[in-house]
């Protein structure tokens, strides 16, 4: 990842607060994160998934640039680890894929080495890979290899809050964020537990079950940023998303950022050529933003973000 | 934003650590959409199981008597102790309804689930006994019912899965992987994930996220609560080696648990050693189930436990001859019971087994299930190691797997194996 661009944000003096309200920086923000900053500062915020590895790490590079080029202001990247429990078909068939081409933890992480991109990376994969990294059973050679190739975050999704102190506490000795998943299941106790200890932003579970394109928004989405809005944390949305107009819904129901997973990896599943899905993708993260922004309410310039690729 | 924890969340997190874990191993790792339904279950486990509210564990014994056939019997095989010129006794859970100790587990769950209020039942199977049992138990209790199971355990296994849907049990083949038991809990995982609301997962081991282990062990240790009674009034004294095949663990843990304070009493867990212990990184593929014996501790399907691992942190594909024993996990009780030296894990391979299958037929009339099978290998191969009072728990009964026997015994040259040929006539 470029230093550039990290301190480009980091340089920005003031942020919105939850009221709307401009504020100047004061020591608390100071310590904000990489990923909260960039959340914040680019409201509504796209959150972009890609498998690493799928159909190979070169692929992978050249698709990662194209999100990053498109508007994507996170980009998540997944690590693949065999038993992917919480994730639907296209996901477990791009980790195969990327399990088939012989994607490794060093592999991922030569590639986000040569990584140079504006928004900031995090990676997703499950607990196993982060507890085998290394040569015993322990979190920290994997936290310590990712602070060292830039990466901003972690999000495991079979590791609940209740589990998560030993990862926390090395994240927190590197200034990693450690992302937690709000599920519509979670509520009341739990949910206070798991907002204590979020950082970088609270990933909001649109639905119940595993993630997947879907064709309209879920109910649940609304129900569970009703009960987040109190917390002063960044909070997207994902599982499911993956048209503009849902990008559009979910801003305008209270999300500061949508994450779009399957439906990019769809695109990297149909492309023959790399040079034909990293336009495709290019131009689906720019209709994704766009309708975030209409869901914030904001004028979309059409010079402002690329055109969709006409079918 | 903190990002360092509260101290009382801290000692929140230990209090709950020292009754979800054995140990190092155990734990909830689940997708958060699981941990509501998780604390559900313990909670209901607390009422229900340990402290019997509305009489639920006199119900639940009640039906294992009735429907279940409960308690089964421990028999002195006498040729057996002959030939190996001890006392042999075999705990007869072949016996139980369904034909295996599953159903322990099984209905004890499917009632507790009908307890709680869930209206759906799901799980998942590998040799079909858990699945066949859980049906059966469903259809008992009046629950509908969603079984997944491997396609390659489903070629493998068909009389299980007739039996399955005879009960009124819808089966789901899972294609993904290998199609056998991994890939089944996976896809079972992802029905819960998206049902939890109102569907119970029925964990066919002591395996999954606390409280799986802790309650199924609950349910299966009525095993060892009889055997431990019977051999006491039966041969006067408790055994010196109690022998358990382990795959999950539940039959193993079920035999093991009134034992495990008895340390005169050695506790031998048989293990699926396959055609070779070597995990092959190259072809993603561990030729065996020997996790107590070769496995490396990791975190999969809720729990921390022993793993047949690659050095990344991938799973890699079991085999067995026994699709029962044929998983790259364990329950992390066994798991524990082993790092701390209470249970020795020993492994015998397919042709071992196979010999034990035979053996147990001929000498006793007993068809033993080809999971059982290694449990009466090791005896066979390794006499010498067991003490003068020995304890073998028969777990299931061997219908389901004749077909693969013919087949693998074909293709061996074993001691104790008839003309197979005479099957061909």
């Amino acid at each position: 990842m470029s230093d550039e661009s990290r301190a480009e944000r980091e340089s920005r003096k003031t942020r919105t607060g939850s009221d709307g309200q401009e504020r100047p920086v004061s020591d608390e923000i100071e310590t904000d994160s990489d990923i909260e900053t960039a959340i914040r500062e680019n409201e509504p915020a796209l959150i972009t998934y890609i498998t690493a590895g799928d159909p190979s790490l070169e692929d992978t590079k050249e698709y990662v640039e194209a999100l990053d080029r498109g508007g994507s202001d996170l980009i998540e990247l997944g690590l693949p680890f065999s038993e992917p429990i919480a994730e639907g078909p296209t996901i477990q068939a791009a980790i195969n894929r990327a399990l088939d081409a012989g994607t490794t933890p060093e592999g991922f992480f030569d590639l986000v080495d040569d990584l140079e991109t504006e928004a900031p990376l995090l990676v997703m994969t499950y607990y196993n890979m982060i507890l085998q990294y290394g040569d015993e059973a322990d979190v920290r050679p994997f936290v310590e290899r990712a602070a060292e190739a830039g990466l901003s975050g972690l999000i495991i999704p079979d590791l609940p809050a209740e589990e998560a102190d030993p990862l926390r506490e090395a994240c927190d000795e590197h200034g990693l964020d450690l992302v937690f998943i709000v599920a519509p299941t979670t509520e009341g106790e739990r949910l206070e537990t798991i907002m204590s200890q979020v950082s970088g932003f609270a990933y909001v579970q649109a639905r119940l079950g595993t993630t997947g394109a879907r064709a309209n928004v879920s109910g649940a989405t609304h129900d569970s940023l009703t009960r987040l809005s109190e917390y002063d944390v960044p909070k997207a949305v994902g599982f499911g998303v993956s048209e503009g107009d849902h990008a559009a819904e979910i801003i305008e129901a209270g999300a500061d950022g949508v994450i779009v997973g399957s439906a990019l990896v769809d695109i990297i599943a149909d492309s023959e050529e790399t040079t034909e899905g990293v336009d495709r993708l290019e131009a689906k993260a720019a209709e994704l933003k766009r309708g975030a922004r209409r869901g914030a309410g904001e004028a979309v310039d059409a010079e402002d973000v690329p055109e969709p690729e006409q079918p | 934003m903190s990002k360092t924890t509260p101290d009382h969340d801290r000692d929140r997190n230990r209090e709950r650590d020292s009754e979800a874990t054995f140990g190092d191993y155990g734990g909830q790792y689940v997708p958060e959409a699981l941990m509501p339904a998780l604390q559900e279950l313990e909670d209901a486990y607390e009422r229900y199981v340990l402290n019997n509210e509305d009489g639920f564990m006199d119900e639940f014994r009640e039906r294992m008597r009735d429907f279940g056939g409960r308690p089964t019997p421990l028999q002195r095989a006498d040729r057996l102790s002959e030939r190996y010129d001890r006392e042999i006794y075999l705990k007869r859970e072949d016996l139980v309804h369904g034909g295996a100790h599953k159903l322990n587990n099984a209905l004890g769950q499917v009632l507790l689930a009908k307890y709680m209020g869930k209206e759906r039942i799901i799980a998942e199977t590998g040799a079909g006994q858990h699945g066949t049992a859980t049906a059966m138990a469903a259809a008992h209790l009046d629950m509908p019912c969603e079984i997944y199971m491997g396609r390659t355990d489903i070629n493998r296994q068909r009389p299980n899965v007739y039996r399955m849907r005879m009960n009124g049990a819808a089966v789901n083949p899972v294609t993904a992987g290998s199609g056998t038991l991994k890939e089944a809990i996976n896809e079972t995982m992802r029905d819960w994930a998206t049902t939890v609301e109102t569907t119970h997962y029925v964990i066919g081991s002591v395996v999954g996220p606390h409280p799986f282990p802790k309650m199924v062990r609950d349910f299966q240790a009525v095993i060892s609560q009889e055997a431990r009674e019977q051999i006491q009034d039966q041969a006067g004294r408790l055994p010196d080696t109690v022998v358990a095949c382990a795959g999950g663990g539940s039959n193993t843990m079920g035999t093991f648990h009134e034992f495990v304070p008895d340390e005169d009493v050695d506790l031998v867990a048989v293990e699926a050693g396959g055609s070779s212990l070597e995990i092959d990184e190259e072809a993603n593929l561990a030729p065996n189930s020997a996790t107590l014996s070769t496995g490396t501790d990791g975190v999969l399907h809720g729990a921390m436990t022993k793993l047949l691992q690659s050095g990344d942190g991938q799973i890699v594909e079991s085999h067995s001859v026994s699709a029962g024993l044929d998983y790259a996990g364990v329950g992390p009780e066994l798991s524990h019971l082993v790092a701390t030296d209470r249970v020795t894990p020993v492994s015998v391979d397919d042709d071992a087994a196979l010999n034990g299958f035979h053996r147990l037929s001929n000498l006793e009339g007993i068809i033993p299930a080809l999971e059982s099978s290694h449990a009466i290998g090791y005896v066979e191969k390794y006499t010498d190691d067991l003490g003068d009072l020995v304890v073998v728990n028969v777990s299931g009964r061997g219908d389901k797997d004749l077909e693969t026997v013919l087949e693998e015994t074909e293709k061996r040259d074993l001691e104790a194996a008839p003309d197979v040929e005479v099957f061909e006539q």
